[in-house]
């Protein structure tokens, strides 16, 4: 499993949790997951999420792996000037 | 610190290229497009014409906000030469999201949401008549209530800008332009407070600047009735570019092929696109070739700008300096769309502090002004100037060294970043201690002069890139690269690949090639550049190298594995090594035809290791207590470059990122009357910083290199624009003695500050 | 409209051209000339983008008409070096690294040339404010001014 911690703002959405643990070995699959485990995060995730997996941001790739131990964040897309 | 000294922490594993001594990246070579700029023969947007082509006007809305209800535009059409007019009738529908977003700002539909607003074109057979012609486009309008404050957008009663615009995460009861939300943070921040020995929460604003790029807009639009187009045009993307017109004309992306020009500066301003559709629709609606640029207060008025800003910061801190807990509320407002960046300006606001309790909360709020832009680290300058002005007050009033408080507190490798994840390597406190150590920081203030310090964060970016590296026969490098040079990266780009070749600098040439001839490049945005077509180009270079050893390994008739690359040459290794003298690339590349044909190096991949970036500025200002003019005296940049490949273009970065701040933070304002149209669209009013406003910009660039790129290397473009506003709101505070709370430091508002203090 | 039938003098060649009497000298050199060196940035006579001389002044040639270039001599970017020998100022920008994007280096070379035939010896200050009519939006100028500063040395010492 993997643990996806999620921003405050999102915790209303995922019912007052602060992280929700997930079965995924890429970033795809996890955002899969929680969208599944929590249908309200959906239309966020949607709407473009970035992940950070121990501390790399990852903006898109969604075949970037995840492994059980690792810290994932979900965090607000990164757009740059 | 140089890459070369650096000593990894205990347990870490060596990087790849730490230790690593680099025989041309690091050096500053003059760049390839040089003598083309220099002898006026670069081509910009403006600069080229088709034959048979046409000029075109865009007519745009003197109202704030209005209902179009009639647009008649027989009396332009009959004008000799005009040969088409197009309104929003001409665009494609049924478009959803950002693509809609783009096209309502690209051409109003049903209504004018802001002073400059497009509200139809025309072409004609030179660039007077049609500007006669757009005189002659008679629209009628019923004007509407407006708002262009962001406090003001969001209050009780506002007029609403478009109903239905919020997305999700907005909570109920909210104002309707309010249509983003964001809230982060961890810990407590209450009891963080409690905890402290003085806790200051001040207001703050910022007014909206625009990116101020010297050439405005332009391009040349060709498209035939098959819906197959020719594009070239100014942009920081132009596969966006592609993607964008695509859609707004409703063409497949693969029929438009987009060139970009030589681009006249950016800084996030040309991310996206505002006249080439139209350019498009007009030569698909003649069938000639269309020409439409921009003039200048076309760029103020519907392009560009940054969102403006109202923001609410706290801060707890202990006697010893320790923070203790930080609260922020960032409203944004970013023109009549979605998209400010009120996320981002939340997520940078503290993250060069290491702080368990944090609170981050950001409103995206639309106002009747033109659609937000990003420039620069979008987001970041604003949440320094608020952070950094409320840390500088607690310092002063603990009586505490500003630099040795942040270092107190600075955001180290394996800290809890504001934003969530824990930070890998980075550079802040390197960035610090050289700010501590440089002559700048010791060196004694004349009386009427203040000394101002500020951190910045920046988060850089990766994104989609696609390269490709072909060798020619006599052993020189065509690199094809798709991010347009805006500021020197096809020197870096140069650099790196020679560098991977064993080559000289100067024989590779480095090309930024069309939308036809490479798969798609995300925009060259987020500090990208340097960091991803970077990497790319070093992969692709090492991709060349592999096929090079291969055809030496093919002719000595030894395993492939068995060839290593040296100095230019493949060169026997292992059980081999010295069985045969080495091979020069350009023996291999002269024989290729027959060796198994041509030698091309690709690379096509999102780039996913973009390290995050921090810098601390130094400035001395002086402020005239009778005129309330501020002049700059010394400004010392320190950033983290990671490696810096071109470092005197890695200078000028820095350099340039602390200019615009100067400018924002003393004297740049979008000035709106209360009729809602802006007043100030030309360079004489809106006063960008000149030659002789400015001192020398001294600069230090510190190495601590990103773990996700192979030479270390951190996106440089955008960090240095976030630390001057504060740095010299402090610097201003300490020379007159009053602290600013409203950018920009213009003298009317330094001489009321004053005014105030005096108890005026 | 009737156009204006013009003669004059740009960069040592003779040419003549016919204008629209609303046209500026910018418009002239850009669009009928095809001398694209000089740039427009604002065409308000406020960034020096499209900076040329007029008879050895230098102006902004978007607030000259074109009209106006009737028997004068005009210099540009474009008759700067001389054949492939560039000009000690276009040298030292390039090795300086005193542009990044490049629009509004024209404007600053012409200009800065028309400094150093007045004034050999500027001194910082001098250079600055010879040089606040010209934008320069990418670069905070101190690589502009430091090789600005350096030719006018190098050039001293040749002369």
């Amino acid at each position: 499993m993997v643990e996806v911690h999620l921003w405050s703002g999102l915790r209303a959405r995922a019912g007052g949790r602060e992280s929700i643990e997930v079965e995924a070995e890429t970033v795809g699959e996890m955002l899969d997951a929680l969208v599944e485990a929590c249908p309200e995060l959906e239309e966020i995730i949607d709407g473009g999420v970035s992940v950070a997996v121990d501390g790399r941001v990852i903006a898109s790739t969604r075949t970037e792996p995840v492994k059980p131990n690792s810290e994932v964040y979900l965090m607000q897309r990164i757009k740059g000037g | 610190m140089a890459l070369d000294e650096y000593k990894p922490q205990t347990g870490k594993a060596m990087l790849e290229g730490e230790g690593r001594s680099f025989k041309q990246v690091g050096t500053s070579p003059d760049r390839p497009d040089g003598v083309d700029k220099v002898t006026g023969r670069a081509r910009f947007g403006a600069d080229v014409t088709a034959p048979g082509m046409l000029h075109a006007a865009i007519v745009r809305s003197p109202h704030a906000h209005a209902r179009i209800l009639k647009i008649d535009t027989s009396a332009a059409e009959a004008l000799d030469g005009v040969k088409a007019v197009v309104t929003r009738a001409d665009f494609a529908t049924g478009l959803t999201g950002e693509m809609w977003n783009i096209l309502e700002n690209v051409m109003a539909d049903k209504t004018a949401l802001y002073d400059g607003h497009a509200v139809a074109a025309v072409a004609a057979t030179s660039a007077l008549i049609a500007r006669d012609a757009a005189k002659l486009v008679k629209v009628e309008y019923e004007v509407l209530p407006h708002v262009t404050d962001v406090d003001a957008a969001m209050a009780t009663g506002a007029p609403v800008i478009r109903e239905g615009a919020a997305d999700a995460s907005v909570p109920p009861g909210l104002h309707p332009n309010v249509v983003r939300y964001h809230e982060s943070g961890r810990g407590d921040v209450e009891a963080g407070f409690a905890e402290a020995d003085l806790v200051i929460e001040d207001h703050f604003r910022t007014e909206a600047t625009h990116q101020g790029y010297i050439e405005p807009h332009a391009c040349l639009a060709q498209m035939g009735g098959d819906g197959k187009g020719e594009l070239w045009c100014c942009t920081q993307g132009h596969w966006n570019v592609q993607k964008i017109c695509a859609a707004l004309l409703g063409t497949e992306q693969s029929a438009l092929r987009v060139t970009a020009s030589e681009i006249g500066g950016g800084f996030g301003g040309k991310t996206t696109v505002f006249i080439e559709p139209v350019a498009l629709a007009l030569s698909r609606k003649t069938s000639r070739p269309v020409k439409l640029v921009m003039s200048r207060s076309e760029v103020f008025r519907a392009t560009g700008p940054t969102a403006s800003t109202s923001m609410d910061v706290k801060v707890g801190m202990k006697k010893d300096g320790t923070i203790t807990a930080m609260q922020g509320t960032f409203r944004l407002q970013g023109g009549a769309f979605p998209g400010a960046p009120a996320d981002m300006t939340a997520m940078c606001a503290f993250a060069p502090y290491n702080v368990a309790n944090l609170k981050q909360v950001g409103y995206d709020v639309m106002s009747n002004r033109p659609k937000q832009a990003a420039y620069r680290a979008p987001g970041s300058p604003m949440a320094a100037f608020a952070t950094e002005s409320v840390i500088d007050e607690l310092c002063n009033q603990l009586g505490l060294d500003p630099i040795e408080v942040r270092l107190k507190n600075a955001s180290r490798e394996g800290t809890r970043a504001s934003y969530g994840p824990k930070f890998q390597r980075i550079g802040l406190v390197e960035t610090l201690e050289a700010a501590k150590a440089h002559p700048h920081y010791s060196a004694p203030l004349k009386p009427g002069q203040g000394r101002g310090v500020s951190c910045g964060f920046w988060f850089n970016f990766g994104g989609e890139t696609s390269v490709s590296l072909a060798l020619s026969e006599d052993g020189s490098a065509q690199l094809m690269v798709g991010t347009p040079d805006i500021g020197g990266s096809r020197a870096s780009m140069a650099l790196m690949a020679a560098e991977e070749l064993g080559i000289p600098y100067e024989n590779v040439r480095v090309t930024i090639a069309d939308t036809a001839s490479l798969g798609y490049n995300e925009v060259s945005h987020g500090s990208r550049v340097t960091y991803a077509s970077g990497l790319a180009t070093i992969q692709a270079a090492r991709d060349a190298v592999r096929k090079l050893c291969g055809r030496a390994a093919a002719k000595w008739g030894i395993p492939e594995d068995a060839v290593k690359w040296e100095n230019g040459c493949a060169v026997p290794s292992g059980p081999n090594a010295g069985d045969f003298d080495p091979l020069p690339i350009a023996e291999i590349t002269a024989s290729m035809g027959a060796t198994g044909g041509p030698i091309v190096g690709h690379f096509e991949a999102t780039p996913e290791g973009a390290g995050v970036s921090f810098a601390t500025h130094i400035v001395d200002a002086e402020v005239d207590p009778e005129t309330g003019k501020t002049a700059v005296v010394r400004y010392t940049v320190v950033q983290d470059a990671g490696k810096a490949i071109h470092p005197t273009y890695v200078e000028g970065q820095f350099q340039g990122g602390a200019a615009q701040g100067i400018g924002w933070a003393l004297n740049e304002e979008y000035i709106y009357g209360e009729d809602g149209r802006l007043q100030n669209a030309v360079f004489l009013d809106y006063r960008i910083p000149v030659a002789s406003d400015l001192p020398m910009i001294d600069t230090v660039i510190v190495e601590v290199p990103n773990p996700g790129h192979p030479y270390g290397v951190r996106g440089v473009g955008e960090t240095s624009i976030c630390p001057p506003l504060a740095a010299i709101a402090n610097a201003v505070s300490a020379a007159a003695g009053v602290r600013l709370h409203e950018l920009p430091m213009s003298p009317p508002r330094i001489l009321e500050a004053l005014e105030r203090q005096r108890g005026g | 409209m009737s156009k204006i039938h013009v003669t004059t003098t740009v960069n040592g060649d003779a040419v003549e051209f016919l204008c629209d009497a609303r046209e500026t000298l910018l418009d002239v050199l850009r669009d009928r000339l095809n001398l694209t060196g000089a740039k427009e940035g604002c065409g308000t006579g406020d960034c020096g983008a499209c900076s040329v001389t007029l008879d050895g002044r230098l102006v902004c040639s978007c607030l000259v008409l074109g009209a106006e270039a009737e028997g004068r001599e005009i210099a540009t970017v474009e008759g700067m070096a001389n054949g492939e020998e560039l000009h000690p100022l276009q040298q030292k920008f390039i090795e300086y690294a005193a542009l990044q994007c490049g629009i509004c280096t024209p404007g600053i070379l012409v200009a800065t040339k028309a400094l150093l035939e007045r004034n050999p010896d500027p001194t910082e200050t001098e250079v600055r404010y010879w040089l606040a009519g010209n934008l320069c939006r990418c670069t905070g100028y101190d690589k502009i001014i430091r090789a600005v500063m350096d030719t006018a040395a190098d050039m001293r010492e040749a002369s």
